[in-house]
């Protein structure tokens, strides 16, 4: 199982790396959006994958009575998803922004903060 | 195994070490909310810096004494609960931080007089301190991570306030490659939970050695990008110069004297402390990217006519030299790369405070449209010229103590010094350094000279007739000018007494390099 889960999370790897290696912007938040998919699988995966026992320690015990499933993936994935979600609500609005001011859904031409053609720096001194 | 919990509840006098986190998050929601007042905002904020301020200079006391303090969240015994763990350099990076957002919040008032708008400036500029606490003060891992995007969306916030269009621009790039690092951090985190089991820091110091090493080194290689992209290291530093100048003079200072320095701070904690073993592997690629991140910096600041941009390759190049003391190890050079984030954090600052008095000055950000500015306002080319040789690293400035430790660190380690064999990664390293200090120095001075030095502009290879000069207005002038004048009194002060400094880089060191200390104040005392 965490076999198959690891070249799933591979695939959406790869997926991510060639929508972020793209130009256009919402190709780039697609990207991303799979990445963090991609990330979340992996964190799941790597916190092993087990039968569906809740981690539940029995009254008058310390530890549980049976093996059980990991709770913290859970918890991580959790954050992350919450944060992830968080920016790329942000990174949304500021592309959405970004084309209705700039006219432009390509990063190659949003060259306003590094103009194209930079002025050759003075030689005096 | 006990209960894993902890009996009683937290000493009072161990919630000093999350106070500076704490009180940076209230004052964010506080301001949040309170954001249509930009008058009495601009006070609470104040206040609740200086709070901060005083919190972690209290905290810093108490560590130089007893040494590191730690605090478990929920009673949960280590490893099991978030721990948040004060030593020397996390609370002393602390304190830098909490002064530098101070000196920016009095600057800023100076900008903030003409436009009065909600846009919630001071509640982003506490929840970035708070972001900045919380990343030098944690000492879990999976936290840094929510650390650095808090750090995040609040510096996201920060560089589109002010609605210019070259911002937006600015902020994508910056959004999207920021974003994608501290992703690749993520992944690096499930891989060492998946390989290790634990993410907390000092439980990871023992059971690094023992994971697989092959895994270990993929995480350490995935830090090393993450954490390089987020303090903006040679290959991966192309957002900094493409955003940091189009927000306003105080945004840029405060993201200048932070953001890049948490990320190198990241990167000294891990391979430094975490997982020495994984440092040494990578060390190959660290001495490469440390050396080319100090040519090229520079290189990029000559090349440069934008005055803030120009600036942007000067931070980069003190990422270079952090990086370098890391790369040369030994007491003396952690101790140097330590000391040096933080007089970066102070000097990076103050020089985008006072090129934003030389913007509002001449009112043009292109040093090409600059010049005579020594005649209009002699206090700011002051200013601007101790802070350059500080950069450069020229005596007595700040810049240079931290320089000498790490130069100290290679020439024992090159064997020019004692004989022995001769170490040429060592001899690569100094010579780096030194040429980095030329270079800077030379950059440096040719922003001097064409802001200040000269007449006017050019006209066809001919200096051209003086320009006419603003006058900084009163408000500006108290505001802003007092502010980087003290700030600028910090540096020189602190470079003229280096002393305490100094003797506090190497206890700084020495609970880097021997974790015993630390790892007792967490909980992990009986563990070798």
């Amino acid at each position: 199982m965490e076999v198959a889960l690891a070249i799933l999370a591979g695939l959406f790897f790869a997926t991510a790396i060639w929508f972020l290696l793209s130009r256009g912007i919402i190709r780039m938040l697609l990207g991303l959006v799979v990445l963090g998919n991609a990330t979340h699988l992996l964190i799941f995966t790597a916190g092993r994958v087990t039968r569906e026992v809740a981690p539940i320690v029995p009254v008058g015990l310390q530890v549980p009575a049976l093996a059980t499933a990991n709770p913290l993936p859970q918890a991580l994935i959790l954050t992350a998803i919450v944060i992830g979600f968080a920016m790329f609500t942000f990174l949304l609005v500021l592309a959405y922004r970004a084309y209705r001011t700039l006219d432009a859904d390509d990063t190659a031409s949003m060259r306003l903060a590094e103009p194209e053609d930079g002025p050759r720096p003075p030689l005096s001194y | 195994m006990g209960t894993g919990m902890t009996a009683g509840p937290t000493v009072i006098a161990d919630w000093l070490v999350v106070l500076p986190v704490l009180l940076g998050l209230i004052g964010a929601t506080v301001l949040l909310l309170s954001r249509r007042f930009d008058k009495v905002s601009g006070a609470v904020a104040v206040l609740f810096v200086v709070a901060i301020i005083a919190v972690d200079a209290a905290l810093l006391q108490r560590v130089l004494v007893d040494g590191p303090v730690a605090m478990i969240m929920g009673n949960w015994l280590p490893p099991f609960g978030i721990s948040f763990a004060a030593d020397v350099l996390g609370t002393a990076l602390a304190l830098a931080g909490a002064v530098v957002t101070l000196v920016v919040l009095v600057y800023g008032f100076a900008e903030r007089s003409a436009t009065r708008s909600a846009d919630g400036y001071f509640a982003l500029v506490l929840l970035l301190l708070a972001g900045v606490g919380g990343a030098v003060l944690t000492g879990d891992l999976f936290n840094l991570y929510v650390w650095f995007e808090v750090l995040l969306i609040a510096a996201l916030g920060l560089l589109i306030s002010g609605r210019r269009v070259a911002q937006l621009d600015a902020a994508i790039k910056y959004g999207f490659l920021n974003y994608l690092g501290t992703t690749v951090f993520l992944i690096a985190l499930g891989l060492l939970y998946g390989a290790a089991g634990t993410l907390n820091m000092a439980d990871l110091v023992a059971t690094a050695p023992r994971t697989n090493p092959a895994a270990m080194a993929v995480v350490g290689t995935l830090f090393l990008l993450a954490f390089g992209l987020k303090a903006a290291a040679f290959p991966v530093n192309s957002w900094l110069p493409a955003s940091y100048h189009t927000g306003s003079p105080a945004v840029s200072a405060l993201f200048a004297g932070l953001l890049t320095k948490v990320g190198v701070y990241a990167l000294l904690r891990t391979l430094v402390t975490v997982m020495p073993g994984v440092g040494d592997f990578l060390m190959p690629a660290l001495v490469a990217i440390a050396v080319l991140t100090l040519l090229l910096a520079p290189l990029g600041a000559i090349a440069e006519t934008n005055l803030r941009r120009a600036l942007g390759f000067f931070v980069i190049g003190g990422i270079g030299m952090v990086l370098a003391g890391i790369a040369l190890g030994g007491a003396q050079g952690i101790a140097g790369a330590s000391l040096y984030i933080l007089q970066a954090m102070l000097s990076m600052a103050a020089l985008y405070l006072v090129a934003g008095l030389i913007e509002t000055v001449t009112g043009a950000t292109d040093t090409r449209a600059m010049g005579g500015v020594y005649g209009a306002s002699s206090l700011v080319s002051m200013l601007f010229l101790v802070l350059l040789l500080g950069v450069a690293g020229v005596p007595p400035f700040l810049g240079f103590w931290p320089k000498l430790q790490v130069l100290q660190a290679g020439i024992a380690r090159s064997g020019l010094a004692g004989g022995g064999p001769v170490d040429a990664v060592a001899l690569l390293l100094i010579a780096a350094i030194l040429l980095n200090a030329f270079l800077t120095l030379l950059a440096a001075s040719r922003l001097w000279a064409h802001i200040f030095w000269r007449q006017g502009p050019l006209h066809d290879g001919v200096e051209g007739a003086p320009l006419r000069h603003q006058h900084l207005s009163r408000r500006e002038a108290w505001f802003g000018g007092m502010s980087a004048f003290v700030l600028v009194i910090l540096i020189l002060g602190l470079g003229l007494w280096p002393e305490p400094l100094l003797r506090g880089s190497l206890i700084a060191a020495g609970d880097l390099l021997d974790p015993a200390r630390y790892l007792a104040a967490v909980g992990f005392g009986g563990v070798p």
